[in-house]
């Protein structure tokens, strides 16, 4: 089981309280997509994808974006309990979407660079290091039913 | 593969970084050896406290490296094969999950919350192309 400390809950739930979840969850997957544009291939029926200006702009991208931004407050509330937490979703990436777990390490690592340039200077190191921690120990809890 | 628009966002961008080595840098290592106190292992002889002499002096060093790989897009290897020599034969960072990774996880995060949203998704890509095929090149020669 992972510990935090008081500091560490604190950081997490400051950031995650100003964080606008719609709009922070269309940037990160925008910016998977754009940036690693092989993760394109979880994503054929989104429609036009052609282009930086058209993966921000797409509809599907922005509403799938903000579910998985949804789920991922999911976490910042049971901190004590991510394995159970995401049991399912961890058993649905494997069975159905054939999602190699390498991709949550990408997606928690780009979130984090949507956190700082939304943050900019209040997203400290002592921030940036609890946030890794937190997308680190989701993408583990995500891969744990993996089989 | 850098495209020209890559390229010339990175040289674009790269005028931000100039004049700012020193603290850019040394916030880069920061924020590293705090995120992955793994990448410590490689730094026993420094004094790794907050604004410490050391990590000034050698995040501009890593920096100004950096500047240099700006200047020689089109030619990395030669423009880096000197510090690749040292990573491989001298350094010995590891390169399965290399450290550098770890590094250019927090160039991002740094140039992020300097830039704000000026670090567009362009910008983060072409930056992202840029320093793997800088820490694939410092990589080399490793065996």
């Amino acid at each position: 089981m992972v510990h935090w400390s008081a500091e560490e809950k604190q950081l997490i739930a400051t950031v995650w309280g100003k964080v606008n979840v719609e709009e922070c969850g269309a940037e990160a997957l925008a910016r998977l997509l754009i940036v690693y544009p092989w993760t394109q291939r979880f994503f054929d029926n989104f429609g036009n994808l052609s282009s930086p200006t058209a993966i921000i702009g797409n509809p599907k991208v922005r509403a799938h974006g903000k579910k998985v931004l949804t789920s991922f407050g999911e976490a910042v509330k049971n901190l004590e309990n991510l394995k159970a937490t995401y049991a399912k979703l961890s058993e649905l990436h494997c069975e159905k979407l054939h999602v190699d777990p390498e991709n949550f390490r990408l997606l928690g690592d780009i979130l984090i660079i949507v956190l700082a340039a939304h943050f900019t200077k209040d997203f400290t190191p002592a921030c940036q290091a609890t946030w890794q921690k937190l997308v680190g120990v989701v993408a583990h809890a995500l891969a744990y039913k993996y089989h | 593969m850098l495209t020209a628009e890559d390229k010339n966002l990175i040289h674009q961008f790269w005028e931000k970084v100039s004049g700012h080595q020193e603290d850019f840098g040394s916030e880069v290592l920061e924020r590293m050896f705090m995120t992955y106190p793994q990448t410590k292992t490689y730094f026993p002889h420094f004094n790794l406290q907050h604004g410490s002499d050391q990590i000034r002096s050698h995040g501009k060093k890593v920096l100004n490296a950096l500047g240099n790989a700006v200047k020689s897009l089109d030619n990395l290897s030669q423009a880096l094969s000197e510090l690749s020599n040292l990573h491989a034969y001298n350094l010995r960072v590891d390169p399965s999950h290399f450290a550098l990774q770890l590094l250019g996880q927090c160039f991002h995060v740094v140039l992020a919350s300097h830039l704000g949203k000026d670090y567009s998704p362009e910008v983060h890509a072409a930056f992202d192309k840029f320093l793997s095929a800088v820490a694939a090149t410092l990589a080399e020669k490793y065996r």
